[in-house]
């Protein structure tokens, strides 16, 4: 930077060792992200070596995890992550939109406010705190009314057949929409705040309604920014471990039913590798982190990526 | 109909579905708010914030060991996080070409996207097993892990709020250039570097997941570092999955003295951030 050639030749003068002294400690610091994230990709990697050598391919792809026997398949909890958190999206994503559209568009700005800063609070509330609510409330209220009401209307569906247990797919798809809700909708209105303001004078000028104005300037403009808010959502979903745990059923099976209990990665890490009965279940375990994890990347980088354009974007055209 | 009238009927329709969307958005909010005091306000008493866990079966006890453990464990992690964070951040907007700082900027976000039962498995293999057992020294580890990308990324965006004519300043009177970026520069974004602070302290208060193969939880006191410590979000996914009426109260209890601590911190963050804004 500028700033520090300018100061070199003070410091050249002076003979000061300061200066040398405080950048290498934060680059040292600045560094440790990288170092971080490097040391996590090469322990989960190294961790999971016996279970990838032993099981190679078949350990997406298998079924049956038991430890006694010591053959793991971890298809169950890949199937049970994916359905739960795609689900969950489809939900959350409408209501987001709309929230996050009726936070900068249609309310006054001291209502929107009001709203944004409820929705804040409702990202600020710990998983466990949603598990515990989602266990002891949610799941009890989904056992008695929801899930009878499904099965009785709707249970020629394969969708809603089985009992109700009340913990299950559905619970864990309604805990993780109102999870991902705020997530969505924060990132949406920044995005949409973004939208410069001559673009949408001009789609009113031109006659448009106010639904219209958002549909034709609002919402092309911000496409890309929510799609990252909606992929952002995702890896959020995925990745959420204890509010899910507490209400999925944990039991590893794959069923059409949305009414049957389910079992997550992150769920089956959170409930075995405090005990786990051998090295090879260790890793076992230790390979389902792994597929989080690059999986996990993967999204937030893409997320990422989409974000940057956008509000980068945004900078240019204030610039204009 | 005309295309006029059909047109501002669509119109109307669609606020109303936002209106809905939003109202969809809020009931759980308030719904999970009223079951948390309710409940809370309904299990808590002294006796929460003075004992520890009962055995199973026994009405009373409380969570005094998770919440000093939950303290201990956020002490040490920030006082290894947050100071990583902080001269992280110095070097991206002080020093950093920015190339560099973009690569860090970036992986710095995508670090705080990945799930915190991932970091909890990284501090496990990195210091739980070479240690042989849990502690609350690999506890507050994983916390802090969490906590850098935070703490970086927020105090990065203040110190770049902060005009370079100050720096200028600073460094014509002759004072070196890691001075003014202490004593100057970090000094006239501290408010915005606080808000980053206490919204990184909510974030890893109620984390859980983390500290599941770390800190373990323990029924009772700890002593040393080197073992396992109770942490209230643990004690709360504990007593809330057991089968027991009482440990439910308790939980419930928690998770209002929980939540209570998080808005505070969130509203205390606001407050730094209206101060800023206001200056």
């Amino acid at each position: 930077m500028s700033l520090e050639t300018e100061t070199h030749r003070w410091k050249m003068e002076k003979g000061v060792s300061g200066d040398l002294i405080f950048k290498g400690v934060t680059v040292l610091f600045a560094f440790s992200i990288l170092v971080i994230l490097l040391l996590m990709i090469v322990e989960m990697t190294g961790e999971s070596l016996p279970a990838i050598r032993q099981f190679g391919w078949r350990f997406v792809s298998g079924q049956d995890w038991d430890a006694v026997q010591s053959s793991f398949g971890a298809l169950p909890y890949i199937w049970g992550s994916v359905v739960s958190s795609i689900l969950a999206l489809l939900l959350a994503t409408p209501l987001s939109v709309g929230t996050a559209i009726l936070i900068t568009e249609i309310v006054p700005k001291k209502v929107g406010g009001i709203v944004a800063a409820l929705v804040e609070l409702l990202a600020a509330i710990p998983s466990v705190i949603y598990g515990l609510w989602g266990v002891l409330v949610m799941a009890p209220w989904l056992q008695k009314t929801v899930q009878p009401f499904l099965i009785e209307r709707f249970g020629f569906l394969p969708f809603f057949k089985g009992a109700p247990y009340g913990v299950s797919m559905l619970a864990a798809v309604f805990i993780l929409m109102i999870m991902v809700v705020p997530i969505i909708t924060s990132i949406t209105k920044e995005v949409l705040l973004a939208v410069p303001q001559s673009q949408k004078e001009a789609a009113i000028a031109l006659g448009a309604t106010r639904w219209e104005m958002i549909r034709t300037a609002v919402l092309p403009y911000g496409k890309s920014g929510i799609l990252g808010a909606v992929i952002l959502g995702l890896g959020r979903a995925i990745g959420e471990t204890m509010a899910v745990t507490m209400v999925i059923g944990n039991s590893p099976q794959i069923s059409l039913s949305l009414l049957s209990p389910a079992y997550t990665m992150p769920s089956v890490i959170a409930n075995e590798f405090a005990e786990t009965t051998s090295k090879l279940h260790a890793s076992a375990l230790m390979e389902i982190g792994l597929i989080l994890l690059v999986v996990t990347l993967v999204i937030n980088a893409l997320a990422r990526l989409l974000l940057w354009s956008v509000t980068r974007g945004a900078k240019k055209g204030a610039r204009l | 109909m005309t295309l006029l009238a059909w047109r501002k009927l669509k119109n109307t329709g669609m606020t109303l579905l936002m209106g809905g969307a939003t109202l969809m958005v809020l009931i759980p909010l308030i719904l999970i708010f009223v079951h948390i005091v309710k409940m809370g306000l309904g299990s808590i008493s002294l006796d929460f914030f003075i004992h520890i866990p009962k055995p199973t079966g026994e009405a009373g006890g409380g969570m005094a060991n998770g919440m000093l453990g939950s303290a201990f464990l956020i002490a040490l992690a920030s006082t290894l996080g947050i100071p990583i964070g902080i001269f992280g951040a110095i070097y991206l907007s002080e020093y950093g070409g920015s190339k560099v700082s973009g690569l860090i900027r970036f992986c710095a976000d995508v670090l705080s996207g990945i799930p915190s039962i991932i970091t909890g498995m990284v501090a496990y293999t990195l210091l739980v097993v070479p240690m042989k057992g849990f502690s609350a020294l690999a506890g507050a580890f994983a916390l802090a892990l969490i906590m850098i990308p935070i703490v970086l990324r927020t105090t990065e965006e203040q110190l770049k709020l902060v005009p370079n004519s100050l720096r200028e300043a600073s460094l014509a009177l002759g004072v070196p250039l890691w001075r003014t970026s202490l004593k100057v520069t970090l000094r006239s974004a501290m408010t915005g570097v606080m808000t980053g602070i206490l919204l990184a302290i909510a974030r890893i208060a109620g984390e859980t997941a983390p500290l599941l193969f770390t800190a373990l939880g323990n029924q009772f006191w700890t002593r040393k570092l080197t073992d396992p410590i109770a942490a209230m979000p643990l004690q709360i996914f504990n007593f809330a999955i057991s089968p027991y009426e009482d440990w439910h109260k308790l939980a419930w209890a928690g998770a209002l003295v929980l939540v209570t601590i998080m808005f505070a911190l969130s509203l205390t963050a606001r407050w730094f951030g209206r101060k800023k804004g206001l200056s």
